[in-house]
Order: structure tokens, then C-alpha cells, then sequence
């Protein structure tokens, strides 16, 4: 099991865009893939969960992969976080 | 034998209503409430079943948004159509889908309420949030919670009803309407509603008796009990009399009969006594109605509603769908004509936009909402155009209040004409383009708008709406919705003088071309050409063959000097008499 701690680095936050690019690169992998924040856990391949966390710019959120290619999909979920998903 | 007066008169078991389209029903009462129409949580029986329904319904969502999100794409461009891309996602989400599936399982309850409990928990934790973005997420997750929701209803209500029932419901949508209606329906009765409501309209075009603005049948009805049904007259009467039950079955008979005499008016024109040909035009709302007016005796589809093929198919149909039934309805109307309405749809039945319109009726709907989106307004002209090559189909545009409306309209039209030119896609080149003369911007216009056009087509109903600023569904004002008002009498008289003035075609195809009152009253304010619906073609033919045009047209100019309505109904009462019309209901 991996377990990455990510910032939120753009402005608008983890609005519904963002979470449906995580949702889609998480589906590529076999792995299970959670995120949590503030005690709430959630499942990283459910779109809908997903959209229940609010995570403004600077907030810091906990990302833990379990399986096969959990290095490879810890990779590239936080390089997406890093990179303020390509927003400003 | 008693009279319809002497019957209701000691009657103590009748609810009185409007009557909405006409007919004698005596059946059973199936209530149609808001509480049936909640969300049930009842037991079921057959798992696999429900678990077919619940896939299915997450299919059709699918199409649904998927249809939407395209034109989304088009009208928000890509990022703010992320909404839709994220609706989509969660009817493929995993974990939720999951969930439902094993508690559909677990607990045996219909699938609607799990669906609705699953997805309100997420809601929840929505609202939990301080950010006031995370309110406006879940606003659009309910969105998509309501749409499965009710797809699955559907599927419940498909189901459930068996057997011929009288539908007694507060309202219907027409969604509803149409929904019910391809069950066996003997009849509607409605709380609310009158004339012009989109249950009435419904009714009478698939010639299911009606009875609208009854107040309080839901309450005063339960299931299964035994009603009559008076779509003549406006009445329901519950747990009948012996005396009222043969009554009814004489009359009833006598219907019948009366039906075959009408029938064989079927082949003869509608002409007045001095010579005067009418053309009697049909107006379609559903596509089964075909059928009925190929034995109506009308002349062609003076209206094609195309915006029910919506409701019909509950998606937007495509280019290639279109084509299919437009083509489909030129070829079985030949050699007479269909005039095809584009769609004339408001705002609300996208959910495109990001506010709700607070005053849809003067808000996106009609052409404005079809030059908004040209992707969706080029697919139906190149189908109306596709479905052309027998030159006898018409184009109409709704809701034209601007030249600038039919100018664009023009050059989409022009640019799809070229395509298809070099797609080598055959059409009628000369395809006849006209106007709904429904706002009170185009009756000041006429002339000009005429002259822009092929033709115009009156729509009585949003007409006397607009005119008098009146919502003809609100109660508290809906008298003010006169159809004999003066105002209206003069518009229409504006209009058709305009049209001629210019050499152009006019018709009429409100609802108030379908009350057989006002048949010698537009003959005689000149219009030539009324598109009704093709159950009152007969109705209408009979009054038209019994009296003179000379004499409608001095009636009409009377009427259009009165400053009442009630003094111009008087003088058609009074013309009625005086040609010794009689109305239909009083020869039953």
C-alpha cells in the first residue's frame, strides 16, 4: 500500500472537472484507490463520491493505492494534483 | 325519455367539470395521484425484475444525457459542459451502481426509492459542506437522481396499468398524457386544467372523452369505482343509477349512429350554402394520429407538432429519426400536404442553461431557442427538407416576433439546402417556409412578415395569451382568456386583411377553431383555410354546409364593432339560432 499526502494547488479547488479527470485515470488502474480527508474516506473510482469532498486551494488531502499497479497509478494521480490539474 | 338537464339536474352524485373532448364513458376509476406518482417504497416480488428495470432505466438516462451533453458542448462549450460529462460518470459509477444493485437485493423495495435514498445520501454530505458551491453540486446531482428516477417510474407505470380504466388525476403533463394514453384509457378526468391544457389537447386528439377542471374528482373518487364519464356536458357521475346507466347506453347508441353519418361527410368539401369552400385542415399532436386523419375527410396537416416527437420518443430525435417519420407522414398525407412546425419547446426542456427561467413563457422558447442552438434547428431542417421530394411539405417557424428571426431562419435553411445540393441529398427546392403569427409583435407585422414569407399561420392559443397577458392555466385570471374577446376578434380580423393586402396564404390553428362556436365567426372574418383537430372535422363541416358566407361575414363585422365579449357571443347565439345551427351536444 502506497500513501501520498497531495495540496490542493489550483484556485477553484476540486470542483466537478478535476474530479471526473481522477475518476477516469483511477479506472485505468486495478488497484483500489481512496482519498480522505477531515476522517471522511472516499472511494477515488466513484465519481460521485468523489464529488462529495470539498477541497479548496490549499487544502490537504490523504491518497492511499492498494494493488498490483499502485506505484504507477500513485504516480500519475500526484503528479495531476501537482500539477493544479492544468489549472491555474 | 329525460333530457341531459332533467338527468343532472337531480343528480346528487355528479362532480361537474369543463368539457374538454367529447364522448360517453362508463368504466372504472383508476386514481393517477401525486401519491402514486411518489416515490414508492413498496415491496417487490421479482428481484431479476427489478434489477432488469433499474438497468434499463440507467440506459436510457444514459441516451438521455448523452443527447444533451452534445448540445451542451455546443451552446456552454467544453468546460462548463463538464456537468453533463460528470451526470454521465455516476450512471457508470461503480461503487454506487454496486451499492443499489446488492440493497435491490437485499431489501426487495423498488428500485426508485433505493435509487433516490443511494444517491440522497451523497446530497447529504453535499449539504454538510460550508462552500456554497458544494449546495449547487448537489442541486445537479439531484438532477440526474430525478432522471433515473423517473425512467424507473415509467417503467412501474407501464406495468401496472392493466385493463380499460378512466384515469382520474390533479393534472397531466403531457408526458403523462401520452404516457397513459397508449394504455387502454377509456377516459381522463382532471382536477385542474380546462380547455386549452395539454391534457385536453392530448385527449382530444386521440379521441379519448375528457373531463378537466372537475376541483375535486381525486378526492371525491376512489379505485375501481364505477363512474360515468359526460365528455359533452362536463360531468362525472359515481356509483350511477340504473336510470342514469341506460340513459347514458341510449345516448351512447345514438353516438354511434351519429358517428356514421358523420363519416360519410367525410368525402364531401366544406362548403357554405352560397359556394364557399373551406379548406379544414388537420392539426397533428401525436404521430398515431395518422390514422385518424386519413378518415377525417381534412385536406392535408395544417400543423404537424413536431416538439411532441420529444415527449414521444423522450429524447431529441436525430437528424436520420426525423427524416424517417417526417417522410414517413409526407408520404401517407399524399398528394395533400403536411405543414411541419419546427420544434417549438421553451427553455425547461433542456436544462441547458444556468439559471431557471423566472418567466419561461417570455423567455427561450420557440425560434429564439432554435437559433441558440443551429446544430439542433440545421438537424430538423435538413429532415423537414430530406423528407421534400414529393413537394408537399411546408415548413412553419414558431414564435417569430422579429424580421431578423426569419432572416437568420432563411439563411440556415439556404445553407442547408446547399449542403444536401452537394451531398447530392434530393429536396424540394421550392419548399414553402411560413410564420406562426402567435406573438402580438408579428399580428402588427403581419403585412411585412407576409411579405417575407410563403405564409401565416394563426395560433390562437399563445395569441389570446400574449394579447391579453393572460396565463390560460392560472385559474385566478383564466377568465380573461377570452377567445370572443374584441381585442381578439380584431387582431385576427388585422391579420388576415394583412395577408391578403400582400397575396399570401392565412390560416388559423389555435384551439379556438376547434370550438364549433366560433367556425362562422373566422369564416366570416375571411379566413379560407382552419387546421383543427381531425376529431372536430366533421363537427365543423356540418355548420360550415349551414349557413351563407354573405351572412357570417355581416355577423362577423358586427362583432368586431362590439366593445363585450359577452355581446359578441350573443350575436353567434344569435346567428346559430337564426340558421337553425345545431350544436353538436344538443343533437345526442
Amino acid at each position: 500500500m502506497i500513501e501520498r499526502v497531495v495540496k490542493i494547488r489550483n484556485k477553484a479547488g476540486l470542483h466537478t472537472r478535476p474530479a471526473a479527470t481522477i475518476v477516469k485515470i483511477a479506472a485505468k488502474y486495478k488497484c483500489e484507490f481512496f482519498i480522505s480527508r477531515n476522517g471522511m474516506n472516499i472511494n477515488g473510482k466513484s465519481i460521485i463520491g468523489v464529488m462529495t469532498l470539498a477541497a479548496e486551494e490549499g487544502a490537504e488531502l490523504t491518497l492511499t493505492f492498494d494493488g498490483v499497479d499502485e506505484e504507477e497509478a500513485a504516480k500519475e494521480i500526484t503528479d495531476l494534483f501537482e500539477r493544479g490539474f492544468d489549472e491555474e | 325519455m329525460k333530457s341531459f338537464k332533467e338527468i343532472y339536474k337531480s343528480a346528487e352524485n355528479k362532480i361537474a367539470g369543463i368539457a374538454a373532448a367529447p364522448g360517453i364513458v362508463i368504466g372504472e376509476v383508476y386514481l393517477f395521484t401525486k401519491e402514486k406518482l411518489e416515490i414508492s417504497k413498496a415491496d417487490i416480488k421479482d428481484v431479476d425484475e427489478a434489477k432488469r428495470n433499474f438497468q434499463e432505466a440507467l440506459e436510457k438516462s444514459k441516451k438521455e444525457l448523452k443527447k444533451i451533453f452534445a448540445i451542451a458542448k455546443e451552446r456552454m462549450g467544453n468546460t462548463r459542459a463538464g456537468i453533463f460529462e460528470a451526470q454521465l460518470m455516476i450512471l457508470d459509477d461503480p461503487v454506487l451502481i454496486d451499492n443499489i444493485i446488492k440493497r435491490i437485493e437485499e431489501e426487495k423495495k423498488q428500485p426508485e426509492y433505493i435509487v433516490d435514498d443511494e444517491i440522497s445520501k451523497y446530497q447529504q454530505m453535499m449539504f454538510l459542506s460550508h462552500e456554497s458551491y458544494m449546495k449547487e453540486r448537489a442541486n445537479d446531482i439531484e438532477d440526474i437522481k430525478n432522471r433515473i428516477v423517473r425512467n424507473l417510474r415509467k417503467k412501474r407505470w407501464q406495468s401496472r396499468i392493466k385493463g380499460e380504466v378512466i384515469i382520474v388525476s390533479d393534472s397531466l403533463t403531457p408526458a403523462d398524457a401520452l404516457l397513459l394514453s397508449r394504455n387502454n384509457i377509456k377516459s381522463f378526468v382532471t382536477d385542474h386544467g380546462g380547455l386549452t391544457s395539454h391534457a385536453a389537447i392530448i385527449s382530444r386528439s386521440l379521441n379519448i372523452p375528457a373531463v378537466v377542471g372537475t376541483h375535486n374528482a381525486t378526492l371525491k373518487l376512489r379505485d375501481r369505482q364505477m363512474v360515468i364519464v359526460d365528455g359533452f356536458y362536463g360531468y362525472v357521475l359515481f356509483d350511477p343509477t340504473e336510470e342514469q346507466i341506460a340513459f347514458f347506453d341510449e345516448k351512447h347508441k345514438h353516438l354511434v349512429q351519429l358517428q356514421r353519418e358523420f363519416d360519410e361527410l367525410a368525402d364531401k368539401p366544406a362548403v357554405t350554402k352560397d359556394g364557399k369552400e373551406i379548406e379544414l385542415l388537420a392539426n397533428v399532436d401525436v404521430t398515431g394520429e395518422i390514422d385518424i386523419v386519413k378518415t377525417s375527410g381534412a385536406k392535408g396537416i395544417g400543423l404537424y407538432r413536431s416538439e411532441q416527437l420529444l415527449d414521444e420518443m423522450d429524447t431529441i430525435p436525430n437528424e436520420e429519426e426525423q427524416a424517417l417519420i417526417y417522410t414517413r407522414l409526407a408520404s401517407r398525407i399524399y398528394p395533400d400536404s403536411i405543414t411541419i412546425r419546427a420544434f417549438d419547446i421553451g427553455g425547461d426542456k433542456f436544462k441547458l442553461f444556468d439559471y431557471d427561467e423566472p418567466n419561461p413563457f417570455l423567455g427561450l422558447r420557440g425560434i429564439r431557442i432554435l437559433l441558440e442552438n443551429p446544430e439542433l434547428f440545421k438537424e430538423q431542417v435538413r429532415a423537414v427538407l430530406r423528407s421534400s421530394v414529393n413537394k408537399n411539405v411546408k415548413l412553419m417557424l414558431p414564435m417569430i416576433s422579429t424580421i431578423d428571426e426569419i432572416n437568420r431562419t432563411k439563411e440556415i435553411i439556404e445553407n442547408c439546402k446547399k449542403e444536401l445540393t452537394s451531398e447530392q441529398i434530393p429536396f424540394d427546392k421550392d419548399i414553402e417556409v411560413g410564420i406562426m403569427v402567435e406573438v402580438p409583435a408579428a399580428a402588427v407585422m403581419a403585412k411585412e412578415f407576409a411579405d417575407a414569407t410563403d405564409f401565416l399561420s394563426i395560433g390562437t392559443n399563445d395569441l389570446i395569451q400574449y394579447l391579453m397577458a393572460v396565463d390560460r392555466g392560472n385559474d385566478l385570471v383564466s377568465d380573461l382568456y377570452q377567445e370572443f374577446s374584441p381585442v381578439v376578434l380584431r387582431t385576427i380580423k388585422k391579420i388576415v386583411d394583412d395577408a391578403k393586402l400582400v397575396g399570401k396564404p392565412v390560416s388559423l390553428c389555435g384551439e379556438m377553431a376547434a370550438d364549433t362556436l366560433a367556425m362562422p365567426l373566422l369564416i366570416g372574418l375571411g379566413l379560407e383555410s382552419l387546421s383543427i383537430s381531425p376529431r372536430t372535422i366533421p363537427y365543423a363541416k356540418r355548420i360550415i354546409m349551414s349557413f351563407s358566407h354573405a351572412d357570417a361575414k355581416a355577423m362577423a363585422e358586427k362583432c368586431t364593432m362590439c366593445c363585450y365579449e359577452y355581446e359578441i357571443e350573443k350575436t353567434i347565439q344569435e346567428f346559430f339560432e337564426e340558421n337553425q345551427i345545431i350544436r353538436t351536444r344538443n343533437i345526442i
